[in-house]
């Protein structure tokens, strides 16, 4: 049995699957944020595996800039549910409905 | 040889995830999306994208789970989260069959995709060897991306500037709030205050 790129395509749509079903089913804000990471990992294992199939190195600086964008969004978001805990005791998902909406 | 190591990272990957989703205690996730991470590294080296899977490790595993562990430590573990109540009838299912149809529609555009490769040949950056790959990585960057690596630099800027004002305290805050919540923090806040 030989690893062909169609494999590790099947493997990152299921991890981008369980993400996106741990987006939607969980409503702890920290939990969310975990489950966008898995998405985004989902993400560079694609990149990375067509990158190599098609041998272009594009695949690989696009996982570089996808690191730096989840970096970024990981310090952002954490910010916003710590400033929101720091108001109220609990910050569900389903507490920020006074948000609007 | 591959194939095992495939096989297994795939494994360690899969169950990490779910463990991510499942677990009731969010520490318990942090540690799950580690070993998901570690298993994404495994992937890279055996991708020969090794300059990846080093920054995989030292970034992913290394900052962002920290950052994720330091905030749960902060707030305390929201316990309040009972993962046998579902809160709205029907969430689950319907997540599910979700997931489901998105795992569907990607495997069949990435199949696709693969069975009718298009590359454009002058934009081609051959990978060459493992041992050049941080090498080539770098010379890329810095030569044909230059300019998205300034942008990557200002947005960095921009989330380390907004995470200070989104974490500074504004002035005069929420006495009445902290009253509300009968928080310990207040007679800190109090001192503080007078203090100014």
């Amino acid at each position: 049995m030989i690893i062909t790129t169609t494999w590790y395509l099947s493997l990152s749509a299921v991890l981008f699957s369980i993400g996106a079903t741990g987006l939607l089913v969980r409503r702890n804000p920290l939990i969310m944020f975990m489950c966008i990471e898995l998405m985004l990992n989902a993400v560079n294992i694609t990149f990375v595996s067509i990158g190599s199939h098609l041998n272009d190195l594009g695949g690989q600086l696009a996982v570089f800039f996808v690191l730096v964008v989840a970096a970024a969004e990981v310090v952002v978001g954490l910010a916003l549910v710590v400033a929101i805990m720091r108001r109220r005791s609990r910050a569900n998902a389903d507490d920020l409905k006074i948000l609007g909406g | 040889m591959e194939t095992v190591v495939f096989l297994i990272s795939a494994a360690v990957i899969l169950s990490g995830a779910l463990g991510v989703i499942l677990s009731n205690n969010p520490v318990h996730s942090a540690l799950f999306m580690v070993q998901t991470l570690f298993g994404v590294a495994v992937l890279f080296v055996l991708l020969e994208a090794t300059f990846l899977a080093a920054i995989q490790v030292i970034v992913y595993a290394g900052a962002i789970v920290i950052l994720f562990v330091f905030v749960i430590t902060l707030l305390g573990v929201d316990r309040a989260e009972d993962l046998r109540v579902e809160p709205i009838s029907g969430q689950r299912p319907l997540a599910v069959v979700l997931g489901v149809s998105i795992f569907g529609i990607i495997l069949t555009v990435l199949i696709a995709a693969v069975g009718s490769p298009t590359v454009i040949q002058e934009a081609n950056i051959p990978i060459g060897d493992a041992a050049d790959n941080t090498k080539l990585l770098g010379e890329t960057l810095f030569s044909k991306q230059v300019f998205s690596v300034e942008l990557t630099a200002l947005l960095l800027t921009v989330a380390v500037v907004g995470a200070v004002v989104l974490s500074t305290r504004p002035k005069g805050l929420l006495i009445s709030t902290l009253e509300e919540q009968g928080d310990d923090v207040l007679d800190d806040d109090l001192e503080e205050t007078g203090k100014e």
